[in-house]
């Protein structure tokens, strides 16, 4: 492999190989270099910050302690418990919002009158801006005086019920999943409409049921979509932020704030800023896990399809 | 190939000029003038100085103001972020008693005593003395109060003279108490007191503090021993979060200032124990139903004689601010007693921003208005002493809170478990339990370095 | 602005009763309810699924005194006072910042997205999958993580409220989704038109342009849309990075709720008037949506 016993046209090979890979990988480099650029560097001084003991309004209290901030995240049992909500709120979220999200786009999914028009009020909820989603959802939705739910729910006995403080959980994933639902939904449309019409009139033919044709057919051929529903739903609902901010403040006490709100108050009411970089820095590794194990499951279904190809 | 490269290589280093010229661009405003920069919570009376503001522009040529408004937490994340790393976004902030003290022994605020002295009638002996010495440092004003207040009870007369009850002039909380529970009225949808439940150190911990220090607990003794187990600790909490449960309003755990603020204009309860600066909105036409049915008494008291808080929010020119002339215009602008009377006679004198001057209280036009709350109001402020608040000696000062940097996380955290108990998510002696634990790691630090 | 609310208000709470009725019909043996039954169904609950958006809208046209009422109140006289007020209180430089950072953010992540989803989807480079997973796992960092050291640093470039600074990190933002959709849009050209026109001496821009972008148009437009919609609706960056410069729609819609007072029906109104913009973009490119994200899930 020594440059000494290559041959000339061997060398000339190589540098075009060379010249080529460069001019394959350039394109991407840009993208690449700019989400470096933008996304580690912070980190990295997230990690150093992660180091040393810093309360913001403390000048130069900044010191090197090692691990000791990490040592305080893992005993923290708020932290545990944020952690916890975390999941509680991503999978309800995810699963319920697929859930609707598969229902409305069946229904949506044959010709009627005003489909359009209701297939645009319907996806209205995802344009809507989250904070405002949320405010709506905190005041004129769940107030256990004045709030629609309620006035609704009264011949149930449910009329004062006072859900964001009894039942946070609940109130801010539905609030998620209204707002979810219909990505969801267009996601498993889109699917539904790449389903070539012949394959059902053929199922029909056979003879088969609804329910039949829906799980033996359908369903498979919308694995893909609802792959791909559930990886960026979690994606995004795994940070929400705005939503639990606007609704619950985490509360009551810390009932139902996650990992984002959990440090974001760590840091921005606390301004004690080692401990909370720690906490960034369990919360990067710990998802990095946990999506490594995760997303190259998913990957691995999308991708042999496309190695296939190249 | 080669082309796309250096294309978009030369568009990434336009974005940056670009941002690198945007950037100068916002921080100088431009040749023709000065752009102050200020920050302020979004509080009514605030809107009021929003909507004035041409007033200043008119009289200081050359200067434009421009407001970031937030809500009160993330207006104090942001004005603490931006003063404590030296981000400079802000000519003018607003803060308050807890944090001025603190900012200006840093070095973070500019000192605002030879302004005040230099500008003529700008009489700063008609701030209310007790205000006056919170926003002080080593004898020198840091900030300047745009309006103070204490704690006090409104109650719906009406509904008092309909159950046949009458409200002794100064209460205890124990007659509180039971008034609360005589008027509370879940049918017709009225609760018989609203006090705030929502976590947060500005929110449930100032009434909850005061409360706590009238009861005679405290949240260290002097040695830094965190006391939040004590039993006098433990009996006002237990009274707190009793009373709200019981006879306070729907869903307390999340109802801070601003919704019992509502809940009380709307006339959804009998009695409302709260900040002083109510009264711009419950007797506000436009946004309250129960205009001129309350009548006010001081705080409510248990073993001490005083049972009310001082908190005041204030204006403060960052030491990094490249305006300090300018600012110091806007400030001495919005906190002179020229602006009070311009609001009183734009607006109406209820709504003016009330309890930083004494002067406002001999003003005939507001004693009309405010003959109902004026003098608990003003008693309120005078008498707090937020160098001994409770009735035992601590090592903090402070009414409302603590005024040690750690008290922001440490309030937060504790103020959730309040509202936690509050909720009923977890006993009283399970949060305070854990809210012990808190509060010793930060007295730890405290006996360890000596302070 | 204001016209898109015909109210059909009284009618949307009162659904609850209606999206249980049409259930009677018994299925019949192969087609399940009837087409009609089950056009009324569809309808009920997309009625009913939208109704918060509706009284959203509804209450924006209220007086204080009937936004919050109890029992709620759905007959009333409208008004556009509250709209007023929004526009009272200097909206219109938010709606500035938020179209720029939105739409040069937007632009920004196609520029440098196209060209990267080319290089992992037609000739893919080398370890094409890890630099994917290195995409998307940016997108999983919880930007609260970040958010002191990026504040900080924009502080020293002297870049704390301006608009740029939310365009860089929206952009870094949507890229990862970006590259990874419009990969998938890349692998449904044909690579016979792309050996083709580059037989012909065509380069990657020309190729990229002129044969590649028309049969990609819907999935490069459904991209476009769904970075926008994040864009638009950023919250935290914008709340934490801005002032009084560069502060976006959403923060406005914060900074209008006042902590003394919550009034619903001015909330309503601001809440409407900041998601127009983007909903009215969405209803318009939903078709866009749909097929390219069809395009998008299958590969």
């Amino acid at each position: 492999m020594s440059a000494a016993t290559d041959t000339e046209p061997a060398r000339r090979t190589r540098a075009t190989q060379r010249a080529q890979g460069w001019a394959l990988r350039a394109p991407l480099l840009p993208a690449l270099i700019f989400t470096i650029l933008v996304t580690q560097l912070p980190f990295l001084v997230t990690i150093f910050y992660s180091l040393q003991s810093w309360n913001l309004l403390r000048p130069d209290s900044q010191t090197f302690v090692g691990l000791a901030n990490y040592l305080a995240v893992f005993t923290d049992a708020q932290f545990l418990g944020a952690a916890l909500n975390t999941i509680v709120f991503t999978s309800a979220c995810v699963l319920v919002a697929m859930a609707l999200g598969i229902g409305l786009a069946l229904l949506l999914d044959r010709k009627f009158l005003g489909r359009g028009v209701a297939r645009t009020l319907l996806i209205t909820p995802f344009l809507i801006i989250p904070v405002a989603t949320a405010l709506l959802w905190k005041t004129t939705m769940f107030d256990p005086v004045f709030g629609l739910i309620g006035f609704v729910l009264t011949p149930f006995g449910l009329g004062d019920v006072d859900w964001v403080s009894q039942y946070p959980i609940v109130a801010v994933v539905t609030a998620l999943v209204w707002q979810w639902t219909p990505f969801m939904m267009l996601l498993v449309l889109a699917g539904l409409q790449s389903q070539g019409r012949d394959v059902i009139e053929a199922g029909q033919v056979d003879g088969a049921g609804r329910w039949q044709m829906f799980v033996g057919i359908t369903l498979p051929h919308l694995r893909r979509y609802i792959e791909l529903g559930v990886l960026l739903g979690s994606i995004y609902v795994v940070n929400t932020f705005d939503t639990i901010y606007m609704m619950t403040q985490g509360g009551p006490g810390t009932a139902s704030a996650n990992l984002p709100f959990y440090i974001y108050q760590r840091t921005f009411l606390g301004f004690d800023i080692g401990q909370s970089a720690a906490m960034g820095v369990v919360v990067v590794v710990g998802t990095i896990i946990v999506a490594t194990l995760a997303l190259r499951l998913i990957f691995r279904s999308f991708m042999f399809a496309q190695e296939g190809i190249s | 190939m080669r082309t796309t490269l250096r294309s978009l290589a030369a568009l990434g280093t336009g974005a940056v000029l670009l941002s690198g010229c945007a950037g100068a661009g916002a921080l100088s405003a431009g040749s023709d003038g000065t752009t102050l920069v200020v920050a302020i919570v979004a509080n009514p009376q605030m809107q009021d100085a929003i909507s004035l503001q041409s007033e200043f522009e008119a009289a200081n040529p050359g200067v434009s103001v421009k407001f970031v408004s937030l809500p009160e937490n993330e207006a104090r994340a942001k004005i603490t972020t931006s003063i404590a790393t030296g981000g400079g976004e802000f000519d003018a902030v607003m803060i308050s008693n807890y944090e001025t003290r603190q900012w200006a022994e840093f070095g973070w605020l500019e000192n605002l005593q030879p302004r005040i002295d230099a500008t003529e009638g700008y009489d700063d002996a008609d701030f209310i003395p007790s205000i006056r010495e919170d926003l002080s440092y080593e004898g020198d004003m840091y900030s300047v109060p745009f309006y103070g207040e204490s704690s006090f009870v409104a109650y719906r007369t009406d509904l008092f003279d309909e159950a046949g009850v009458t409200m002794p002039e100064n209460p205890t909380w124990e007659e509180v108490a039971a008034l609360a529970a005589e008027l509370d009225d879940p049918e017709a949808g009225v609760a018989g007191i609203c006090l705030r439940g929502l976590s947060g150190w500005g929110e449930v911990l100032a009434p909850f503090n005061s409360v706590l220090n009238t009861f005679g607990g405290r949240w260290y003794d002097e040695d830094w021993n965190a006391q939040l187990d004590s039993p006098e600790f433990r009996e006002a909490a237990n009274f707190y979060v009793d009373l709200v449960r019981d006879h306070g309003q729907a869903g307390a755990a999340n109802s801070g200032f601003g919704d019992c603020l509502n809940r009380y204009s709307q006339g959804r309860a009998a009695m409302f124990y709260d900040s002083t600066s109510m009264v711009s909105t419950v007797e506000d036409e436009a946004s309250s139903t129960v205009v001129g049915r309350s009548a006010y008494v001081p705080a409510p008291v248990a073993r001490s004689d005083y049972g009310g808080w001082l908190y005041a929010w204030s204006l403060g020119i960052p030491a990094t601010s490249e305006h300090k002339d300018e600012a110091w215009e806007f400030l001495s602008w919005m906190t002179d007693k020229e602006y009070i009377r311009t609001v009183g006679e734009e607006y109406g004198w209820q709504r003016v921003p009330p309890g930083n001057r004494l002067s406002t209280f001999k003003t005939p036009e507001y004693q009309d208005v405010a003959a109902a709350y004026a003098d608990p109001m003003l008693q309120g402020i005078e008498n707090a002493d937020p160098e001994n608040p409770s009735v035992r000696p601590v090592p903090y000062t402070g009414i409302g809170f603590l005024a040690i940097p750690e008290f922001q996380d440490l309030g937060t955290r504790v103020s959730q478990q309040l509202s936690a108990a509050i909720a009923g998510r977890v006993t009283v002696d399970e949060a305070l339990e854990q809210s012990q634990r808190y509060a010793q790691t930060v007295g730890d630090s405290y006996r360890e370095e000596g302070r | 602005m204001t016209t898109a609310a015909p109210a059909p208000p009284t009618a949307t709470p009162a659904r609850k009763s209606g999206a249980s009725a049409p259930t009677p019909a018994r299925p019949r043996r192969r087609g399940g309810l009837g087409p009609a039954a089950l056009t009324i169904l569809t309808w009920a609950i997309a009625l009913l699924f939208v109704s918060p958006a509706l009284w959203l809208v509804l209450t924006a046209f209220k007086q204080e005194s009937d936004a919050a009422t109890d029992p709620p109140t759905f007959f009333f006289e409208p008004t556009l006072d509250q709209f007023r007020t929004v526009f009272a209180s200097d909206f219109l430089p938010y709606l500035g910042n938020s179209l720029v950072a939105t739409l040069v953010s937007t632009l920004l992540v196609l520029l440098l997205g196209v060209p990267a989803a080319y290089a992992l989807s037609i000739r893919p480079v080398k370890r094409t999958q890890d630099v994917l997973f290195f995409f998307i796992s940016t997108k999983m960092l919880p930007v609260v993580a970040v958010v002191v050291p990026l504040y900080v640093a924009a502080a020293r470039l002297s870049m704390l409220d301006t608009v740029w600074t939310l365009v860089i990190l929206y952009t870094a933002m949507n890229l990862p989704i970006a590259v990874w959709m419009l990969r998938s849009f890349f692998l449904e050209v044909p690579k016979g038109i792309i050996e083709a026109a580059q037989l012909e001496g065509a380069g990657l821009p020309r190729v990229l342009w002129s044969v590649m972008l028309p049969i990609m148009a819907p999935g490069v437009a459904a991209t476009a849309l769904i970075c926008m919609i994040f864009s638009w609706n950023e919250f935290f960056f914008a709340v934490n990075l801005t002032a009084s410069q560069a502060a976006t729609v959403p923060v406005f819609m914060v900074g209008f709720i006042t902590s003394e007072g919550l009034f619903w029906a001015q909330l309503a109104a601001a809440a409407t008037l900041a998601s127009l913009p983007i909903v009215v973009i969405g209803w318009v490119a939903q078709r866009q949506l749909v097929r390219g994200l069809s395009m998008g899930a299958v590969k």
